[in-house]
């Protein structure tokens, strides 16, 4: 989220709380087993850079939409019976009438 | 777009549970082959009927098109819908509008899905009737919660107060005979008329301005309404520690008897008034 000026850049409320989250999952990743943890890593980096990219900065309604969800994901993630990500893809059908 | 799913150990594959923004809104909203059978009750049509036309101006959000909320206008002919204000949505979505998300399941008031605020008064959409002359229909997600999608809200803080009152029976001793029932008078179940018809709609609760202040802390009403419950409970022998549990500057007393709930619930109970007996056991 947001340009860092090369420095330290001063973060928003917001964008600590997106790099807590990020932080919490890198540490539920450890908890799991080498394998499953790699796969996690990946997955969970890729989401984030990808919505850093798509997400307007100024979309607070969106962004505190994703923070939840990030935060019930982690907490799924940090039970002991889940092992790891996985992803699929949905699609829906344009047509209304079926 | 590739979305995440949790993988779960001992677990079969059928029972994955979800939760990506492409998979939990298609989980809450009722799929379209759903919604076809449960059909609006159509009134006798009569062509000679002239069309009476409505107009529903409901909220709408997704999270998947993520731009600001939005009021959309819907019009709906009443002489070709149900009386009630579920039977609308269902056609909205059936005939007009598929996207249209909200939770509905029974269409007569006993699980509490279809929660949501109509025309500035939280109820259930399907024990609601559809005002026939005035303004158009407001239909907005219950006030002060997250919304999900539409008018789907995240209800798990809610839930989870629920489950911080340890609504089921807790007892000390074994039942008096090895095996059966624990046996109570007529008189000690009258106690929990009033109380027993709760449906967790979280219409009181989401009406209340304390909780709307205070979501995570204060208790709410219906979370205290089902304290009161088991405290009032002759079989439950944890009276102590539960009126101990709830003996709360926030979880408790936040509640300044506004009375809001009472007036909201649409099952007719009183919360507010369960509450003052839970205040009332914590003084003596």
């Amino acid at each position: 989220m947001g340009p860092s000026t090369g420095g330290r850049a001063r973060l928003s409320g917001m964008q600590k709380q997106v790099l807590s989250l990020y932080r919490g999952f890198l540490r539920a990743a450890r908890s799991k087993p080498p394998e499953d943890r790699r796969q996690i890593e990946s997955f969970v980096s890729a989401e984030f850079r990808r919505n850093s990219k798509q997400v307007d900065r100024k979309n607070f309604i969106y962004i505190e939409y994703l923070l939840r969800r990030g935060k019930k994901q982690l907490e799924q993630l940090n039970s002991p019976d889940t092992v790891g990500l996985s992803s699929m893809n949905v699609t829906f059908s344009e047509n209304p009438k079926n | 777009m590739a979305t995440g799913l949790l993988r779960r150990g001992a677990i079969s594959t059928a029972k994955i549970s979800s939760l990506t923004s492409k998979f939990i809104p298609s989980r809450l909203q009722a799929t379209a082959a759903a919604v076809a059978e449960a059909k609006p009750v159509e009134q006798p049509t009569d062509p000679s009927k002239p069309q009476h036309l409505k107009t529903f101006q409901i909220y709408r959000w997704n999270p998947d098109n993520p731009t600001k909320p939005e009021l959309k206008n819907y019009d709906v002919d009443l002489n070709k819908c149900g009386p009630m204000v579920l039977d609308a949505l269902i056609k909205i979505k059936n005939e007009i509008d598929p996207t249209l998300t909200f939770r509905r399941s029974c269409r007569e008031g006993i699980c509490g899905s279809c929660a949501m605020n109509i025309d500035g008064c939280n109820g259930l959409a399907c024990l609601t009737k559809i005002d026939k002359s005035g303004p158009p229909s407001m239909i907005n997600p219950l006030p002060h919660m997250f919304v999900i999608k539409d008018l789907v809200v995240d209800m798990t803080n809610f839930y989870n107060q629920y489950k911080s009152i340890e609504p089921w029976l807790k007892r000390k001793n074994p039942p008096p005979v090895k095996g059966k029932e624990i046996l109570q008078t007529k008189k000690d179940r009258a106690k929990l008329d009033g109380m027993y018809e709760c449906i967790l709609c979280a219409c009181c609760s989401t009406s209340c301005p304390s909780y709307w202040w205070n979501p995570e802390s204060y208790l709410g009403p219906a979370a205290l309404l089902q304290a009161n419950r088991w405290i009032m409970d002759s079989r439950d022998e944890y009276t102590k520690e539960r009126l101990d549990a709830v003996n709360d500057e926030y979880k408790l007393y936040r509640c300044h008897t506004i009375l809001n709930c009472a007036r909201a619930c649409p099952k007719g109970l009183n919360p507010g008034k369960q509450i003052q007996n839970i205040k009332k056991l914590e003084r003596s």
